[in-house]
């Protein structure tokens, strides 16, 4: 009987909210589902059901959070540094940061990846982009830390990235920005003639330890390559990358970039193209690159790399073709058959689905092509398609699937979710957001066995929504139940930086396996004390190591001289074994170094170069017990 | 029902009880040491557990004076064998429901941390205590 009432007043919610955007009683009605705040209650003691990885946009990091209860756990930092834990700034993980462009303490991350077996999320690893200065990050899912980070040459804006294969075998990036490849100082308009270039990378993932290295760069027309999806089951040899301004207009990109009625979705086959290169088909190219890893417990390595192998799609026939798709087309989604392959495009009025098995019947006719573009074919757009969803809203972005045979269209005009029936193409609801939705996240939903019982919608808007903070208002997320017939608004809630993108994994796949901490018999850093009689001073020339215990409530060795000028190391080793305890170093007006936090068992090292002659204060940041206040000592330096 | 039991439980883990240590003197403590067979010193053991004492324990407990944690001196006299080893692996417990561990929590008011030692170490630093209280 409730419930009845309520669905009539969230139906009308959303007349009105389409109507009137900007109507705040509309929006707030729309929230009044009937028993939401129990559905995403999480009592105290008790653990939510799953976790959701979002990236951090803007802020270069990942975020995590537990649904239904949305409560934020963790802030993993993987492209920007953290003064919080000191990321980015000791001698153990700065090298993480390191490019061919010098150290980049910033990114602009946007997709989160789950590592998969067999097109199954297997909760090991999350992969992560970087946009601005091309990256691509693996975080472990055992200690939520950022383990390596590979840099992409010969391409600029790493946006179509990191979008796995269904067994995790590589990771797709792509070019946002084209640009001459190699780099060179021409006039900006060549652009229009064809002398930018984009670049599909093919990213290798060791199957055991997650390292990742560069198989093979495809050179492709420079259009802006936007995303990608991997196909799944009988897709599974191809992937999809949706690309806009093939006009290649190069000013004035809001006109220049919206001409044509259709873009492309480029179907790419990366067995083809492995094959192609094991044939010698590639040849060598230049760009220098850097590859970083963090070995557990021990100081990042960053190896400087040069060289890769490219591949022209003419040389390898089958490889590529592009599929028409209206009109500026953002996502590119596989449905978890691998049949369907959904275009989003943000200018236009039908959302455009492929059929894989069409494409695989037409792709070598040559007349179901229409023409061919630098040695791929363009195929014809009725040749391979399945269907449209007709005018299911105003600027339909990114679709996920709920493995019932629905998918949802986030829309970033209309401020909406679609919910549509794959097959019969019809809208069965829509579902408000608030406001200026870009990607959608269902657990497993882009995997070939989704767990559809939560989706989010990540919203750049969030006007009205919170008690207001000044001029920058908080990104938000939503949270919808999609378990039933009916998907129902449950809450919604502020996040860090722009939640771009999100992946959500059942909490039981993850939660068993975190590490609690490094046993100390294993802590193969160089620079370890394993126990407190081994802790001591070692001075060579003008610089000093410290080696350094940590334990509840102390540190040895706790009285430091030095002089000035002289470069000091402290490499603190946290011998608690124990969950839970870490133990933090920071010392007073440090330039140049933040905070340390130490993990139970971890070693870390404070570069500190000793300042004008004084009493210098360090002490342990993290509260770690009864008397922690007294975990703290003096350095005295003199001249 | 449930404010019932979350009493319960909240008197089992703090409230103080009236037992004298003298009366807790034989105490096996908590946790899974039931029983153990001592001889005569066997020197390689304590040769063992004083590495262990050393990499795990020696940042907090000396043997002639107070540090973070009590002196070490004569703790074989004063606590059963059991008791010295559920200390070792399962300090959290002890320092909530063994009474002695209550009172050595009072007084040194920082957490006896597990050092993720496991039993038969446990039994190495017991005879390396023992060693010691030999001397
Ligand atoms: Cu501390």
């Amino acid at each position: 009987m409730l419930k009845k009432s309520n669905i009539i007043v969230v139906t009308l919610g959303i007349a009105l909210f389409i109507f009137l955007p900007n109507c705040k009683k509309g929006a707030a009605t729309a929230t009044l589902a009937s028993d939401a705040a129990s559905r995403v209650y999480v009592a105290p003691g008790e653990k939510d059901e799953v976790y959701a990885f979002l990236s951090g946009g803007f802020s270069g990091q990942m975020s995590v959070y537990g649904i239904p209860s949305a409560r934020l756990f963790k802030i993993i930092p993987v492209f920007s540094v953290f003064p919080e834990n000191g990321y980015g700034f000791d001698e153990e993980t700065k090298d993480m940061l390191k490019t061919t462009h010098g150290y980049v303490p910033w990114d602009d991350s946007h997709h989160v990846e789950a590592s998969m077996t067999d097109g199954k999320q297997d909760g090991r690893w999350m992969f992560l982009n970087a946009n601005n200065t091309p990256r691509l990050a693996r975080i472990d899912l055992k200690s939520f830390e950022t383990k390596e980070i590979l840099e992409i040459p010969n391409t600029a804006g790493n946006h179509a990235s990191p979008f796995a294969t269904e067994n995790t075998e590589y990771l797709m990036a792509a070019t946002r920005f084209s640009v001459p490849v190699p780099q060179s100082n021409v006039s900006i308009d060549s652009f229009s003639k064809g002398g930018f270039k984009g670049t599909v990378t093919m990213v290798k993932v060791d199957k055991n330890s997650g390292r990742l290295s560069i198989e093979l760069q495809v050179l492709v027309p420079g259009f802006n390559y936007d995303l990608s999806h991997c196909g799944k089951k009988k897709s599974h040899d191809w992937c999809f990358f949706s690309s806009y301004n093939s006009e290649q207009a190069h000013k004035m990109l809001e006109v220049g970039a919206s001409k044509k009625d259709k873009d492309f979705i480029l179907a790419f086959n990366w067995v083809r193209a492995k094959e192609c290169k094991d044939q010698g088909k590639a040849y060598n190219f230049g760009g220098e690159y850097v590859n970083n890893f963090k070995d557990e417990n021990k100081p990042a390595v960053s190896t400087k790399l040069s060289g890769v192998k490219m591949l022209n799609p003419k040389d390898c026939p089958g490889m590529m073709y592009y599929m028409p798709t209206p009109k500026s087309p953002h996502g590119t989604d596989v449905d978890s058959t691998g049949e369907y392959i959904v275009g989003g495009g943000k200018l236009a009025s039908v959302i455009p689905v492929h059929s894989f098995s069409k494409m695989m019947e037409v792709k070598d006719k040559k007349e179901h092509h229409s023409t061919e573009i630098e040695g791929i074919p363009v195929l014809k757009y009725e040749s391979t398609l399945a269907g449209e969803v007709q005018k299911p809203c105003l600027g339909p972005l990114h679709t996920e699937f709920d493995g019932q045979g629905y998918a949802y269209t986030s829309c970033f005009v209309s401020s909406e979710v679609v919910k549509w029936k794959l097959g019969t193409w019809e809208v069965v609801q829509h579902l408000p957001a608030y406001y200026s939705v870009g990607h959608l996240s269902i657990v497993g939903g882009s995997s070939t066995e989704p767990y559809g019982k939560y989706l989010i919608a990540m919203n750049k808007i969030t006007k009205d929504r919170y008690l207001p903070v000044g001029m920058e208002l908080p990104q938000s997320a939503q949270l919808y139940d999609i378990s039933s017939g009916k998907a129902e608004l449950l809450s919604d809630f502020p996040t860090v930086g722009e939640p771009h993108y999100s992946q959500m994994i059942p909490a039981k796949l993850i939660m068993d396996k975190t590490a609690k901490l490094f046993p100390l018999e294993e802590n193969k850093h160089p620079y370890a004390t394993k126990s407190e009689n081994d802790a001591k001073i070692v001075k060579l020339g003008n610089t000093t190591h410290i080696y350094m215990t940590a334990i509840r409530s102390h540190f040895k060795p706790d009285i430091i001289e030095a002089r000035t000028g002289e470069t000091l190391y402290f490499h603190v080793t946290n011998l608690e074994q124990d969950y839970d305890i870490p133990h933090g170093f920071a010392i007073g007006g440090a330039p140049n170094m933040t905070n340390l936090l130490i993990m139970p068992g971890e070693t870390r090292t404070f570069k500190w170069v000793a300042p004008k002659p004084g009493i210098y204060p360090f002490y342990c940041t993290d509260f770690c017990s009864a008397l922690h206040q007294e975990m703290q000592q003096y350095i005295r330096v003199s001249p | 029902m449930g404010l019932l039991s979350f009493l319960t439980i909240f008197a089992c883990g703090g409230e103080k009880t009236e037992e004298t240590p003298a009366s807790n003197a034989g105490s096996k403590g908590i946790g899974p040491v039931s029983s153990v067979t001592i001889g005569a010193l066997d020197q390689s053991m304590a040769d063992r557990g004083k590495k262990q004492f050393e990499a795990k324990c020696s940042a907090c407990h000396k043997f002639e004076e107070k540090v973070v944690g009590p002196a070490l001196q004569d703790v074989t006299l004063r606590r059963t064998p059991e008791w010295i080893m559920n200390m070792i692996l399962n300090p959290m417990e002890m320092t909530q429901k063994d009474p002695i561990g209550q009172e050595l929590l009072a007084e040194h008011l920082v957490q006896m941390t597990f050092q993720n030692v496991k039993e038969e170490e446990a039994r190495e630093i017991l005879e390396y205590f023992r060693k010691m209280d030999l001397k």
